[in-house]
């Protein structure tokens, strides 16, 4: 009976592994073609489905980087094909015109969405962490016990609408708000980063309150006995006390503004453009897989693994390194 | 006499009944105080009151008065009327608190004793290392720990972390220091190490301490209070009280016969 208890246990704790091995090994193998065709460069070519000569698709890295270092020239969505004008000294019009004759292949870069997932997620962060702390910080030590029970089940129920409602309701009325206040386009980096960090708020705050809550009160009232005032207590004691906890509540809203998908995509406009101003359209890595999945296929199918995988080591990467940022930290 | 308490009452929040009735007592200046009794008999909240950290938790009741000495002018004056947060701050700075667990703040052994200087607005970085050094030889772990300032507070023993509380209660130089049963978490010979130092602390601020055990309030304090079920049942030097008591209740209790 013990065995079996062992083994049971300890099979559902390796399951993790499998399933994240799994998950792991089956992105890699579906995105073979992609990493084999354009390597690492994949995450620095700005260029997605785009026909290109073939001779001139190895190139592909020093034109972007031109092309970085070009963008404020540059204002339309078309850098791109604009660039290449400048550096294919044989003219692009031919290649254009005589796509039947020239050898030419089709190019897929991962940079705009994964600038876009990261311009997006660091948006909410720099959005919701404040904010968070104040709920938190409010909600453990200033309110009332009356006041602290409902904002905290508020704050839950928050966190427990479905994205999609997110998305819908930033589309209709917080984006023109956004687009009036800010300008530029109701769509944009802007206005889905806002909304994913609404979306985190939550989150952050629920973890960082509980984890406050912990901070033992002999603690603070040492602190209150030395002449304290309440900010200090707070300042001092009560974030240092409980900072484990406010990183973990980061990890997790990082976790879920990074792989977002549904309400971003209503909001982040879906174009495969390099963001020039924080109030422009783009794209991010799940939005650009949940729309092109149906169509993609071949190597615009693998592209899409590749941007997966680059996906998974992100939030993989983020999260491991926090982890061990802070359990260095605490030791 | 440092600090005198006439008539205090004192009602928890949503209590009905208060926790502490008429109390009559007073600290004497640089002496030692003792408050012993069985457990739910009030002295910690007596002790609590003494520099108001009951007022961190709203509806808490109090009656009577509790008068502070003011250094200044020499008169009297009672806390229980302070309401100004900034009094508050006066008060807890003039009146330091020792708790049953050690409380060590979650930073270096040098910023736990600088804090309380640095919050009582001291930004003179010489005068802060100073006082942070005599401090730590006030509380006896200078030696111990000269090495090490800058390593988390949180490594040291149990003992150690509580002689640094103490040494963090010194260096704002309070006038009184009020102790809720500060050895009751500690080995015999930690336990030994404190009762020194407190009775070495007398020379700079007169101290009041609960205590659980009958020999340490015996061994320390020159002035002792037994309290039962809220009441001050007797309040008189510490060899009176142990020798010869005046009440049934505080004979039985020192005899061993209940508590």
């Amino acid at each position: 009976m013990e065995k079996i208890f062992q083994k049971i246990s300890l099979s559902s704790a390796s399951l993790v592994f499998v399933i994240l091995i799994g998950i792991f090994i089956t992105l890699f193998n579906a995105s073979k073609p992609a990493i084999d065709e354009f390597g690492f460069n994949f995450i620095t070519d700005a260029r997605w489905n785009e026909e290109v000569p073939l001779d001139d698709a190895k190139k592909a890295p020093a034109s972007v980087e031109i092309n970085l270092d070009d963008m404020d020239f540059a204002s339309n969505d078309e850098i791109l094909l604009d660039d290449d004008m400048l550096l294919d000294e044989s003219g692009d019009d031919d290649i254009l015109f005589d796509e039947e004759d020239s050898q030419t292949k089709t190019v897929y870069g991962g940079l705009i969405p994964i600038v876009g997932t990261l311009l997006t997620t660091a948006i909410a962060l720099a959005f919701a962490l404040p904010i968070a702390m104040g709920i938190a910080v409010f909600l453990a030590e200033i309110a009332p016990k009356n006041i602290s029970h409902p904002v905290g089940i508020a704050i839950e129920l928050l966190a427990a609408i479905p994205s999609i409602i997110f998305g819908m309701w930033g589309l209709y009325y917080f984006a023109p708000i956004v687009a009036d206040l800010v300008g530029g386009y109701q769509v944009s980096l802007l206005t889905a980063g806002l909304v994913l960090g609404i979306m985190i708020l939550p989150f952050m705050a629920a973890i960082t309150r509980d984890s406050m809550n912990t901070t033992p009160d002999v603690l603070k009232e040492s602190a209150y006995a030395m002449g304290a005032t309440k900010f200090e207590v707070i300042k001092d004691i009560i974030f240092p006390y409980s900072k484990v906890g406010i990183i973990g509540s980061i990890i997790l809203a990082l976790g879920r503004a990074l792989g977002e998908t549904m309400a971003v995509a209503f909001l982040i406009g879906s174009i495969f453009s390099l963001p020039q101003a924080i109030n422009d359209p783009t794209i991010s890595i799940p939005v650009a897989m949940a729309n092109n999945f149906g169509e993609a296929s071949g190597l615009g199918e693998s592209s899409l693994f590749y941007l997966a995988l680059i996906l998974f080591v992100i939030s993989f990467g983020v999260i491991s390194f926090a982890k061990l940022y802070f359990l260095k930290g605490a030791k | 006499m440092v600090m005198s308490i006439e008539k205090f009452s004192f009602t928890y929040a949503g209590a009905s009944a208060p926790s502490l009735k008429n109390i009559n007592m007073e600290i004497a200046k640089n002496k030692i105080t003792s408050l012993i009794g069985p457990s739910g008999c009030g002295k910690s909240t007596l002790l609590r009151s003494m520099n108001r950290i009951h007022d961190l938790y709203p509806g808490n009741k109090y009656d009577g008065k509790i008068k502070l000495l003011n250094e200044d002018s020499g008169k009297m004056e009672n806390i229980l009327d302070i309401k100004k947060e900034n009094d508050f701050i006066n008060l807890r700075q003039k009146v330091g608190m020792i708790f049953q667990k050690p409380t060590p703040f979650p930073m270096s052994i040098f910023d736990n004793i600088a804090y309380g200087l640095k919050i009582a607005g001291i930004k003179n970085k010489t005068e802060i290392a100073d006082r942070v050094e005599q401090a730590l030889k006030d509380g006896a772990l200078y030696k111990e720990v000269h090495d090490r300032l800058n390593k988390s507070a949180m490594g040291l023993s149990g003992g150690q972390q509580q002689r640094l509380c103490i040494a963090r209660a010194v260096a704002v130089k309070p006038e009184i220091l009020l102790f809720d049963e500060p050895t009751s978490a500690l080995d015999p010979i930690s336990t030994a190490a404190i009762e020194e130092l407190i009775v070495e602390l007398k020379k700079d601020v007169s101290i009041a301490i609960v205590t659980h055990n009958m020999q340490q309030a015996s061994r320390i304090s020159v002035y002792t209070a037994f309290m039962y079920l809220g009441d001050l049942v007797e309040f008189d030097k510490t060899e009176n009280i142990f020798l010869n008591p005046k009440e049934k209740q505080t004979e039985d209790y020192i005899t061993g016969r209940f508590g």
